[in-house]
């Protein structure tokens, strides 16, 4: 089970109200992934900024952890359960170490120029309300809706994980050589967070890309070294990507406009979209890469 | 021919659908259906009995028309997982394309997809006669039993795979044969038979039965052979 969604927005229409149709996008899926949801929206960021999307423990005023963080030129704004935290590039590392050391419980979900990154237990209407995705604008977005299977029910658990600056995974299947390649890159010196499979994935392909591959060739690689059952579907800075497993174990539909390029586990999440009854809907092929790139 | 009966999904649920569709008897006057707002929802006039025509406009989600009897189900649309699984008799008809498992089980009954069809189309076929008029994605055929499947297409990898006795013919290329499954001579019963196919589909004219190549089983996985007695 599980269920994934994804949006490419093609029009400022379509961006506007991007967090919108996602939201009803994950309602639609809950059938599949009633456990945890979670979603990345890509903005437009601002120019020489980084934003870091925090999960601070229950209870944390985000005013209060800026001010203890002491960055310069930063501000922070609470969204649900989480906050985000926004410093110049500059300060980058020095936030991420300020983090370390001033707020230990906190929690970077992702980090990145354009995206925000939320995910939180529960049913995904009540996650997508609780951080308003509803209100959000961006020009891409993907989302998830959880029936844990590998590891616990647990925030850390829910998708999408987030291994690199603007880079995120979300996945349905199951990976069974998971254990093996977290052991081969701890031993390239990745870290992990949690004992999830999908987690594997992600710092793969981060390793993947940091090693000089596109994400398209990062993607082609997967289908040699990861073993199991998947569709994924991974976001960037500046598109998302599809990928199945060769025998397409997994559901997997989308559908594109001239407004649009959407995916879904099930049509039923495309069936809300704006003109969804013109668009071409297709299902994509097995161990192929499709990359939609702004 | 009577005014049809229409069933909007935007308010009525599937399950009113269905329920009053398994209500009608063999004899009924009410033998058109419309069904509006599909939405991708899930078992759309599954387990029909009576010899009824249910049209539905928009894309169908899984087990579109599963366990049908009797009735033809037209999708003016795709339709999802398991078209027309486990039919029994009757038409199902699908003007795009159709996802993984079309057909699956099947025993009697046409099953025609005017789109491609995905991966594993007709697998365990059991006695029904699928119609494909684009391509067929991998392992279609797997252990299908008996039936037919014509593809105007092409077909992906592993086409009839651990065959027995079901009948494969393919107009376009073959991506690969999987165990068992080995080219056949067409025979003049072969050319029949898939005239007769693609008539029943309404294709009569539009193919020639000449372009079309036969797949089966080599029969060497699934019948006794004395040589290899000792491994029994």
């Amino acid at each position: 089970m599980c269920g994934i969604v994804g949006l490419f927005a093609k029009t400022p229409a379509v961006e506007a109200a991007l967090g919108a149709h996602l939201a009803t996008m994950l309602a639609a899926m809950a059938e599949r992934g009633p456990d945890s949801a979670g979603f990345a929206v890509y903005g437009a960021g601002e120019a020489g900024r980084m934003k870091f999307t925090l999960r601070p423990p229950a209870g944390s005023d985000a005013d209060a952890l800026l001010a203890r963080l002491g960055i310069p030129d930063s501000d922070i704004f609470a969204r649900g359960s989480h906050a985000v935290l926004r410093v110049p590039v500059a300060q980058a590392e020095f936030a991420r170490t300020a983090l370390a050391r001033v707020a230990p419980d906190t929690v970077i979900v992702g980090t990145g120029a354009h995206m925000e990154l939320y995910k939180e237990v529960g049913l995904p209407a009540e996650v997508a309300r609780g951080f308003r995705l509803a209100e959000m604008r961006g020009s891409h977005g993907i989302g998830h809706t959880r029936m844990a299977t590998e590891s616990a029910v647990t925030t850390d658990g829910a998708h999408p994980f987030s291994t690199g600056a603007d880079q995120c995974l979300v996945h349905n299947g199951s990976l069974s050589n998971h254990n093996a390649l977290r052991r081969e890159l701890r031993r390239l010196g990745y870290g992990f967070a949690t004992e999830n499979d999908t987690e594997v994935a992600a710092v793969y392909l981060t390793a993947q890309m940091q090693a000089g591959l596109s994400l398209e060739a990062a993607l082609r690689g997967a289908l040699d070294d990861l073993d199991g059952f998947y569709t994924f579907v991974v976001g960037t800075g500046t598109g998302f990507a599809v990928l199945r497993d060769p025998i397409a174990c997994k559901p997997a539909v989308m559908a594109e406009t001239a407004d649009f390029v959407a995916f879904g586990t099930e049509y039923r999440a495309l069936a809300a979209l704006p003109g969804i009854e013109s668009a071409r809907v297709w299902e994509p092929k097995p161990a192929t890469v499709y990359a939609w790139e702004r | 021919m009577s005014e049809p009966h229409l069933v909007d999904l935007a308010q009525a649920s599937v399950r009113e659908l269905n329920a009053a569709l398994h209500a009608l008897p063999a004899e009924t006057n009410e033998r058109h259906w419309q069904v509006r707002n599909p939405g991708g929802r899930h078992a759309l006039a599954a387990g029909l009995t009576a010899p009824v025509t249910v049209e539905i406009f928009g894309h169908a989600g899984y087990y579109c028309a599963g366990m049908n009897q009797a009735a033809s189900v037209v999708v003016h649309g795709n339709a999802g997982t398991g078209l027309a699984e486990n039919m029994m008799s009757g038409r199902v008809h699908v003007r795009g394309d159709a996802s993984q498992s079309a057909g699956a089980s099947a025993h009697g009954g046409m099953l025609l997809i005017e789109g491609n069809a995905a991966a594993r189309c007709g697998i365990s076929l059991k006695g029904a006669d699928i119609v494909v008029k684009g391509g067929v994605g991998h392992l279609s055929a797997f252990m299908a039993q008996a039936g037919t499947l014509t593809v105007l297409g092409d077909a992906g990898e592993s086409l009839g795979d651990s065959i027995y006795e079901a009948h494969l013919y393919v107009r376009g290329q073959i991506a690969s044969l999987g165990a068992d499954c080995i080219e056949k001579p067409m025979r003049d019963a072969n050319r029949a038979e898939l005239f007769g196919k693609l008539s029943e589909a309404g294709l009569a004219g539009e193919v020639d039965v000449s372009e079309f190549r036969r797949y089966g089983s080599a029969r060497t996985l699934y019948r006794f052979h004395v040589d290899h007695a000792a491994s029994y």
